[in-house]
């Protein structure tokens, strides 16, 4: 091959990727620069946003007890939801994967459904259920006796745990189903030959095999729900506020984007660190699984 | 007395009848072989002695004890899945300790136990891999020792070679009948393969559509086949249309221009059934044209075009002239190697 036609061959991947890497530029990489950059402008109720580079927002943040405990509501609602859904994701799952073919379709379309449907309008259904006196449930529940005020679930953490889990369990769910499927046919019936019972199976031949799958669910989850901004919002209002909300309220209620900015920076920053830092971890610890 | 005996065991998935009354008794010790093609039940029966399935009709007994009333983690069978079914979170002593655990026997004893069973497969030093780490022929070695450790009352293998190469499914034929002697087990084997099934079984069940063809030592299934199918499944053979002539004394078995006296009890339209290694070329009997000569080494094989259709020859290569393609023979054998049945379709 002649130098020239070498050259040719080693431009030609950056040539034929450069539309998708410039759109990835363009609408990922450029907005996000900005917004780091953003959050280290000054801004003041009558000035505006100046472009200078001051470390005021980041100071606010490290040093107001508020924005830390705002961020340890965010990670613990995080983290409960992906116990929830792993707890009953898992279990769907194996069951799910046990059924016969007819039934085992029909459900998987019940589990993935929800994915069709809008996470607002899901949201507002826990709220019609559950909010207030005028809830479904809540009423019903008071008619005949079995309550006597309405059960709090509308602006509590407990609440947007439940629709948070309600909206991410299909991840969790095609996840552990994924690793099931990797599943040896017959390592079941091998385990019961050598003597197992039923709930030994499960735990020392099913749950170690099906792990990494509820780990990567579980960041998906985790990192899906540390974000959410629609569920926070509608079950936590202005009262139970989450990283994503108070990034929103700076930007449109107080106008304050350098602050806005530097929330949804460290958020980002942290979920990123949190993902990668487990995920590493994971795969050493699994990789024999995973092999 | 039977040590395993199954009793017009029978198996239904719905309509479809996938094993029918099979019987047969195992004495202890014996390998036992289930041969037959794909979806011939032989994988069924097996997984009806090990309990994943349970039978329709019929008894399982092992001992006398009715198994089928036995929760298959009760039965006390050491099971080899074609795929293996190895543990894969579990080094190589962990998979062959687990059934030991399961048991209850004491960490010391297991270890000992564990070290014994994977050096008698050959895999002594393994005992830390894991299983995706390890090749086709060691993870099947590995599963063995894993069924072997506890002791089986029955060792069950599930088409357990046939996921290796041919060199290696060989050794580990020879290796399997070694160990199997050596340790006095009750085996049944499920295969396909009639090599397998020859080269390994004291008794070999012939299988065909959930039915026993024969039962019967790998030399009388290959020499004395009950029925048109055994002949074919077990190695090749030829099958020549013939008639016994009755109006002349004695009576004649006519097939082309051979002939022979013929056997007492049949009569009409016959079919004469020979295996290639016993032919051989004459001055008499049937008139053939040789099509094909391949060479293999030990053995020539020829194909040939004879009055009674296609046959196969195979000729020992013992340094003999032999004939060449497109020649005329004549192929001639001894009356006592066919076997002569009735034919059906005339």
């Amino acid at each position: 091959m002649s130098a020239a036609a070498e050259e040719r061959g080693a431009r030609a991947p950056w040539a034929l990727t450069a539309p998708a890497l410039m759109l990835f530029v363009g609408v990922l990489l450029i907005p996000l620069a900005m917004t780091v950059m953003l959050s280290f402008h000054d801004w003041g109720q009558y000035k505006g946003i100046e472009p200078v580079f001051i470390l005021k927002n980041w100071h606010e943040i490290a040093s107001d007890p508020y924005y830390a405990e705002m961020f340890w509501r965010t990670f613990r609602i995080a983290i409960l939801t992906t116990l929830l859904t792993a707890l009953l994701g898992a279990p769907e799952a194996y069951i799910l994967n046990r059924m016969s073919g007819r039934w085992k379709s029909f459900f998987l379309l019940v589990i993935l459904g929800p994915l069709l449907i809008s996470v607002v309008a899901r949201t507002l259904g826990w709220a019609l259920l559950f909010g207030g006196n005028n809830g479904l449930v809540n009423k019903l529940l008071m008619s005949v006796g079995a309550i006597r005020s309405p059960i709090p679930f509308m602006f509590t953490e407990t609440g947007m745990v439940v629709a948070l889990a309600h909206v991410m369990m299909p991840f969790m769910v095609l996840s552990v189903w994924a690793a099931l499927q990797r599943l040896d046919p017959q390592i079941e019936n091998a385990a019961m030959s050598l003597g197992a019972g039923p709930m030994t199976i499960i735990r020392r031949i099913i749950m170690p095999q099906i792990m990494p799958g509820v780990l990567s669910g579980a960041i998906i989850v985790f990192s899906l729900s540390a974000s959410a901004f629609a569920t926070p919002a509608i079950i936590g209002g202005r009262r139970l506020k989450v990283a994503a909300t108070l990034a929103y309220d700076e930007f449109l209620n107080t106008l304050n984007w350098p602050l806005g900015a530097a929330v949804a920076t460290l958020l980002l920053v942290a979920l990123v660190l949190i993902v990668v830092g487990s995920n590493a971890l994971i795969e050493r610890r699994y990789a024999e699984v995973f092999r | 007395m039977a040590y395993l005996e199954l009793d017009r065991v029978a198996k239904q998935f719905g309509a479809q009848t996938v094993v029918d009354d099979f019987s047969l008794s195992v004495g202890k010790g014996e390998f036992i072989s289930f041969l037959g093609p794909s979806g011939c039940g032989k994988t069924t029966t097996l997984q009806m002695i090990a309990g994943f399935l349970d039978p329709t009709r019929g008894a399982i007994r092992l001992e006398g004890k009715d198994l089928t009333a036995i929760h298959p983690a009760k039965r006390g069978l050491g099971i080899v899945f074609q795929s293996y079914a190895l543990f894969p979170h579990m080094t190589a002593a962990e998979n062959v300790a687990f059934g030991l655990e399961m048991r209850g026997v004491p960490r010391s004893e297991r270890a000992e136990r564990v070290r014994a069973a994977l050096a008698m497969v050959g895999l002594a030093g393994y005992e830390e891999r894991h299983p995706r780490r390890m090749s086709g022929g060691q993870q099947q070695r590995v599963a063995l020792a894993r069924a072997l450790v506890i002791k089986p009352s029955v060792l069950l293998l599930d088409e357990p070679l046939s996921n290796l190469d041919a060199k290696l499914r060989e050794e580990m034929q020879i290796e399997l009948r070694q160990i199997q002697r050596t340790i006095g087990t009750t085996t049944i084997l499920v295969t396909h393969d009639q090599n397998e099934a020859m080269s390994l079984s004291d008794r070999i069940v012939v299988m065909s559509q959930g039915k026993i063809e024969q039962i019967g030592t790998p030399q009388e299934t290959y020499e004395k086949p009950a029925s048109a199918f055994v002949s074919q499944f077990l190695g090749k053979t030829n099958d020549f249309a013939g008639t016994i002539d009755r109006t002349v004394s004695p009576t004649l078995l006519v097939a082309g221009s051979w002939r022979a006296p013929a056997p007492a009890g049949l009569g009409g339209p016959v079919t004469v059934s020979i295996r290639p290694e016993r032919i051989g070329f004459g001055d008499t009997g049937l008139s053939a044209k040789i099509i094909t000569r391949i060479f293999q080494g030990n053995h020539w094989l020829f194909q040939c075009d004879s009055e009674c259709g296609p046959a196969i020859v195979i000729r020992q290569n013992d340094g003999q002239a032999q004939p060449a393609e497109g020649d005329a023979v004549r192929l001639t054998w001894r009356p006592e190697d066919m076997s002569v049945r009735a034919r059906a379709d005339a």
